[in-house]
């Protein structure tokens, strides 16, 4: 009888689907699986673009015997690119203020904060779709040589991780403000933001490796 | 009802527990912020045989930073940090069994393929 009046109450305080590391989970590892699929399929992640990373860093001087014209690196525009490179850092920031506000159910600052999250991603995916027309109008095409297509699938790869980031943010933006996603949830945030953290770490590699050495 | 209240107070603490405050998190990205800056200076200014090591360690601990603080992966479940870094290992195996492949394989014709011919 007291056990269910304390099962009760606890349901009332954090509800049904609230749970953390805290509490004793229904399943096998006592994590959430939502989280530990994205763990595993972040881990998954990590193989694509270490294997694009690669393949840029093998290819990125070689233009081979019967192609020609300039690699990506001749073209690069380090300034600009640290611009974006910034904008993508401090849309972390605004990632995690978002899951933790809706933690604290501060439902106008989370979804201020993923408004303001979509927007410094879209301003980085507008940066980027201007740098790849500059290359193109220098003569640098997806199929110019081997290092181009290397640098176009690596750095376009992780624009489409943006991109989608970008659907999901707003996605979570929509069902927040129609009620639908509640501070009882906080943690499908939290999982959209592993993603977005992500992405920001990739391009962390991607803008030292790639861009600044030499 | 007050029980609720309670139980609701010692979920906010749990939360402050499991990660940083919101000025927590700002610090952590100024400190991004001037790491990054220091990076860029790499491109302006001549920093000679250091540049290179010094851009690397800049990223590691940029990389490090993010995961642990941003993703929560240092207050998480250790089960987290297995499954992301196996990942990462495998992803400086393929560095390394594509760096090894192109460096000694050669075809037939003797043309290196580093080459791409």
């Amino acid at each position: 009888m007291a056990d269910t009046a304390e099962a009760e109450t606890s349901e009332l305080a954090y509800g049904p689907t609230d749970w953390d590391d805290h509490h004793h989970l229904p399943t096998n590892t006592g994590l959430t699986n939502e989280k530990v699929t994205m763990w595993a399929f972040l881990g998954s992640d990590c193989l694509l673009f270490g294997a694009l990373i690669s393949t840029y860093l093998l290819c990125r001087n070689r233009v081979g015997p019967a192609t020609k014209g300039p690699t990506a690196a001749d073209l690069f525009d380090i300034p600009f690119t640290s611009v974006s490179s910034f904008v993508l850092l401090m849309s972390s920031l605004t990632m995690v203020l978002a899951v933790t506000s809706i933690q604290r159910a501060e439902m106008e600052q989370c979804k201020l904060w993923l408004l303001t999250t979509a927007a410094l991603g879209s301003i980085f995916i507008a940066g980027q779709v201007y740098e790849f027309t500059g290359f193109y109008r220098e003569g640098l095409g997806f199929t110019t040589n081997i290092s181009s297509s290397a640098f176009f699938t690596l750095t376009g790869f992780h624009g489409v991780h943006v991109s989608l980031g970008i659907v999901m943010l707003v996605t979570m933006w929509v069902l927040v403000t129609r009620g639908n996603l509640g501070p009882e949830r906080a943690e499908t945030i939290e999982i959209i933001g592993l993603y977005w953290h992500f992405v920001d770490i990739v391009w962390i590699v991607i803008f030292a490796v790639v861009y600044l050495i030499p | 009802m007050n029980t609720a209240t309670v139980s609701e107070d010692e979920g906010h603490q749990e939360h402050s527990e499991h990660g940083l405050s919101d000025f927590g998190y700002i610090k952590i990205a100024v400190i991004l912020a001037i790491l990054t800056a220091v990076e860029v200076a790499t491109y302006f200014f001549d920093f000679g045989v250091v540049e290179i090591p010094s851009l690397l360690i800049l990223m590691v601990v940029k990389f490090q930073i993010v995961v642990s603080y941003f993703m929560h992966l240092k207050f998480d479940s250790k089960v987290f940090s297995y499954l992301f870094v196996t990942g990462l290992i495998l992803a400086v195996l393929v560095f390394a069994a594509m760096g090894t492949s192109m460096a000694f394989w050669q075809n037939p014709s003797g043309c290196d393929a580093s080459t791409f011919c």
